[in-house]
């Protein structure tokens, strides 16, 4: 009896102690959900490359908001692996935003229930303000002089690129490749050839796009690195002496989506901001902001004015005129290869293509 | 093999207490989350587990996994007992910095360790530049998981070494000395049995350590396919498919070979201090 | 302790020396040096600006918070499990002992794969959890559980050998003479392992505070909000920014090495007192 006494009051004990662990600290991040008053807060879940954008774009959009409304709007950012990023928000990070690298990471969250359906249509140009492309990054001089994609499986060139299983960004690299094979009339069979040895002459196979710019970059590996063309100019711009850009005969448009969380921001009553947030990176200050940050504008007359004279494939050197967009470039989209859910069920899902190029070593 | 001591009354207050608070606590933060792990690996029927888990890549991530570990386990196990010997029976300038030294591991974040040893071991590191004149790669290569893996491991073999060997009589070796034994006659006859159960301890903390290690890992790792990619890998590149029940099935596997190498750990820990308390 | 083997130098014992030394230099100090090196190539300037940047402050804080919390659970934690299993004879005991043991050798990547799999949005408990407004993962609590998690065991594995070591004899005397259970852990338990349990406090604050893998599934890495400091590093380094990441490396390095210089003092009047 006396000890059942005990028991009790030891469970009880133990229960209450951890109970303080939870909610001790649950209260802690309490004040940050109300989305009323003179100050509105907002997450936006991005990805590894739009750090610097998002940075800019917040104070641009800050202002924006405070004039309009008065309200001050402090936006959280949040970067990561594309897919990631994804998998976490419909694992209940809550972001009232999600501006991802592709079509298919935000398919992911919509899965979860998070994002109403259509919401491509939600905004302009299927949710997509700002596009970019796939690049080669090569060493000063190019000295394994690569031009294109068909250089990358010569014996001797060392290619950096990251894991298309676990990066967003490998994939439109690989789609890419994929791609240009296709249109030198190459037959299914040749093509997965082609891909398996450009895949042989991968170095690093880095887990993301950012770790295989380091990789390339600090620690000195490989001759190309197939790159974001945004990450590529920052390369260039910080190191202007040692990089130079290819940009190859054929690639593919890489349009990153947004999306208002459609769970989040009702239960957070924080729609009419968010929805703003993304609206606003059409307005034409926003698109300049992203040219400048070596995005492709969605504005064609931006894009026209950032766009480089000339039809050098190679850039040495930033532009001073900022005119640094390279039209000279066939690009694909995802719609060719039948959407990303097709497409990752052929290319990138277990025992598909991309596992094969590895297999029977 | 059981140890029915007098079978008693406990004397001692705060049994219910005290195993109610550590079952409480283990259940909340390590039992009940560990279970839903195995909620979620069971969304797939038997035969699909085991076809998930055995897939080649996945078998041959646990071979990398596997192998990378135990090289570096041993080699911890190695310069863990040197080091852990060196602390206690010499005195050296430079004694205080070195055994402060050891817990660094512990205390360094993975990911700025991994960083750190990636940048110093490529090609044109600090160290890897030397490596390479001699025609060895150490960053992007299995060599490069195993350093990242001894950086890990080294501290669970000496901690578990050194108290030991601090508690050695030091009169054993002495008599051994004084009977004629040499100097490696003392350390294979009479230090190593002692310390055995310690060591192992050690070691097996330091290989299973090893076997889940990822934050240092995957910078050095260069995440090969079949050639440098470790298990815990796969499990985030699972995570990346959205696919729950692969990856959680996956992880099932590595936590049941952690439990396996604890288990052998405690059974070789509780026999050798039977023998200890047979002897004192 | 006898010294005859001590002064027994000699080549041996150089070599040996030598060996450790070079050993330690090149896995453990080089990696330091370098974080160093490269935290304060630009200068000192540019140092102190990435150090003492908002989000680097607020990643500080929430680190040293962490850290505080989950070494007071711990601590209760260790005390009362140690009390448990070297006091007490019971089935299950060493299966116990093995599942405490257990977070040590449990993948970071798993450890925290499990909570967002126990408190995230597919799990049963989540709409009870949102219907109460509590968050777990994503947030400071998650953090802090998947520290606690990782070093679970820590301090019951320092004190548990001390307390195998020392018996059982004196508490059962003080047992059977009438103390009560507090007073007999206040009065003879823990003048025992106070040292002990110092150190294992020491180490598990170690560790708390580089928590990597794990805080890096569950943080969601909101900046300012839920990154901790070796987040807050892999965030710098991914944005390119090598020095700073660097910078806040060594402030960790630093509050590491701190505690290391701790643990030794802690150690050293541990031994005086045992003299």
């Amino acid at each position: 009896m006396k000890r059942f006494g005990k028991k009790t009051i030891a469970v009880t004990t133990a229960a209450i102690l951890a109970l303080g662990v939870f909610s001790g600290c649950g209260s802690n991040d309490k004040q940050s959900d109300t989305a009323s008053g003179d100050e509105v807060e907002i997450v936006n879940v991005s990805y590894d490359p739009t750090r610097e954008l998002y940075a800019a774009y917040n104070d641009l959009f800050a202002n924006y908001w405070k004039e309009k409304t008065g309200q001050d709007v402090v936006v959280t950012q949040s970067h990561g692996g594309s897919g990631k990023q994804a998998l976490e928000v419909a694992n209940g990070l809550e972001a009232d935003v999600v501006t991802l690298a592709l079509e298919g990471d935000v398919d992911t969250v919509a899965d979860a229930g998070l994002i109403d359906a259509g919401y491509t249509d939600e905004f302009e140009l299927d949710s997509s303000p700002y596009t970019s492309t796939i690049v080669f990054l090569v060493r000063k001089g190019n000295p394994k002089d690569i031009q294109d994609w068909d250089d990358l499986l010569k014996d001797g060139v060392g290619v950096i690129t990251p894991n298309p299983k676990t990066s967003g960004g490998a994939r439109w690299n690989y789609l890419a490749a994929w791609y240009y094979f296709e249109k030198q009339g190459q037959s299914e069979a040749e093509i997965t050839e082609s891909i398996k040895k450009l895949y042989q002459n991968v170095l690093v196979l880095d887990s993301g796009a950012r770790g295989s710019t380091t990789t390339f970059t600090e620690n000195g590996q490989g001759d190309v690195l197939i790159a974001w063309e945004n990450e590529a100019f920052l390369s260039v711009e910080e190191n202007p002496d040692d990089y130079e850009i290819v940009v190859p005969s054929v690639s593919i448009l890489c349009q990153p989506t947004v999306a208002v969380v459609d769970e989040v921001v009702d239960s957070r009553g924080t729609r009419d901001v968010a929805t703003e947030y993304l609206q606003y990176l059409y307005s034409d200050e926003a698109q300049k902001l992203e040219a400048k940050n070596y995005y492709r504008p969605s504005n064609q007359e931006i894009l026209a004015e950032y766009t480089a004279d000339g039809d050098s494939n190679t850039i040495t050197e930033i532009p001073s005129d900022g005119k640094w967009i390279i039209t000279n470039v066939e690009l694909t989209d995802i719609s060719h290869f039948g959407g990303w859910k097709e497409a990752s069920e052929k290319h990138f899902t277990d025992g598909a293509l991309f596992d094969s190029i590895y297999e029977e070593k | 093999m059981k140890e029915k001591k007098r079978k008693k009354k406990r004397v001692i207050p705060g049994f219910g207490l005290s195993l109610g608070v550590t079952l409480t606590m283990l259940g909340f933060i390590v039992l009940i989350p560990l279970g839903s792990l195995i909620v979620f690996s069971a969304q797939l029927s038997f035969r699909d587990f085991i076809e998930t888990v055995t897939r080649p890549r996945v078998l041959s991530s646990y071979l990398v996994s596997f192998q990378t570990a135990l090289i570096a386990a041993l080699i911890d196990a190695v310069m863990g007992t040197l080091i852990a010997f060196v602390l206690v029976r010499y005195d050296f300038p430079g004694k205080k910095i070195m055994n402060g030294l050891i817990e660094l591991p512990f205390a360094l974040p993975t990911a700025v360790a991994g960083i750190a040893l990636t940048h110093l071991t490529t090609t044109n590191g600090w160290i890897g530049s030397f490596f390479h004149k001699f025609g060895i790669e150490i960053a992007y290569t299995r060599i490069g998981i195993t350093v990242a893996l001894v950086f890990i491991g080294i501290p669970f073999v000496v901690r578990a070494v050194q108290p030991v060997l601090e508690k050695l009589d030091i009169q054993y070796e002495e008599a051994a000395h004084i009977l004629g034994a040499n100097g490696r006659q003392t350390m294979f006859g009479v230090i190593f049995p002692e310390i055995f159960p310690a060591l192992i301890g050690g070691f097996t903390m330091s290989f299973a350590r090893g076997l889940g290690e990822y934050g240092s890992v995957v910078f050095i790792a260069g995440n090969t396919p079949y050639e440098t990619e470790i298990a815990p890998l796969m499990i985030m590149s699972e995570l990346q498919e959205f696919d729950y029940a692969s990856a959680t099935s996956v992880a099932l596997v590595m936590l049941l070979a952690a439990f396996v190498i604890l288990l052998i750990n405690a059974v070789v820990q509780g026999r050798t201090s039977k023998i200890v308390n047979g002897i004192g | 302790m006898s010294n005859n083997i001590r002064k027994n130098s000699g080549p041996v014992k150089w070599i040996l020396i030598g060996i450790c030394a070079l050993f330690l230099t090149v896995m453990l100090i080089l990696p330091l040096i370098y974080v160093l090196f490269t935290a304060f190539e630009k200068g000192i300037r540019v140092f102190w600006n990435a150090v003492t940047d908002t989000y680097a402050l607020k990643a500080i804080q929430l680190t040293l918070e962490v850290t505080a919390i989950s070494v007071v659970v711990n601590t209760v934690f260790g005390i009362f499990a140690s009390w448990c299993i070297t006091r007490f004879q019971f089935k299950g005991k060493k299966i116990l002992s093995a599942f405490i043991d257990l977070p040590l050798t449990v993948s970071p990547i798993i450890a925290g794969l499990i909570y967002v799999l126990t408190f995230g949005r597919q799990s049963v408990l989540y709409p009870f959890l949102q219907g109460a407004g509590i968050k777990i993962i994503f947030a400071v609590p998650g953090i802090v559980l998947a520290t606690i998690f990782v070093t679970f065991p820590f301090i019951s594995r320092e004190v548990i050998p001390v307390l195998n070591a020392q018996g059982t004899d004196e508490e059962e005397a003080a047992a059977l003479m009438g103390a009560s259970g507090f007073t007999i852990f206040r009065e003879i338990t823990f003048p025992h392992i106070k040292w002990a349990l110092l150190y294992g406090v020491v180490l598990c604050t170690a560790r708390a505070m580089g928590e990597f893998g794990a805080v890096s599934v569950l943080s969601g890495h909101l900046r300012g909000k839920t990154n901790t400091m070796p987040l807050y590093i892999e965030l710098l380094y991914q944005g390119y920014d090598f020095t700073g990441a660097f910078a806040v490396s060594a402030i960790l390095v630093l509050m590491a090495v701190i505690i290391l210089i701790v643990r030794s003092i802690v150690e050293q009047m541990g031994k005086k007192e045992g003299e």
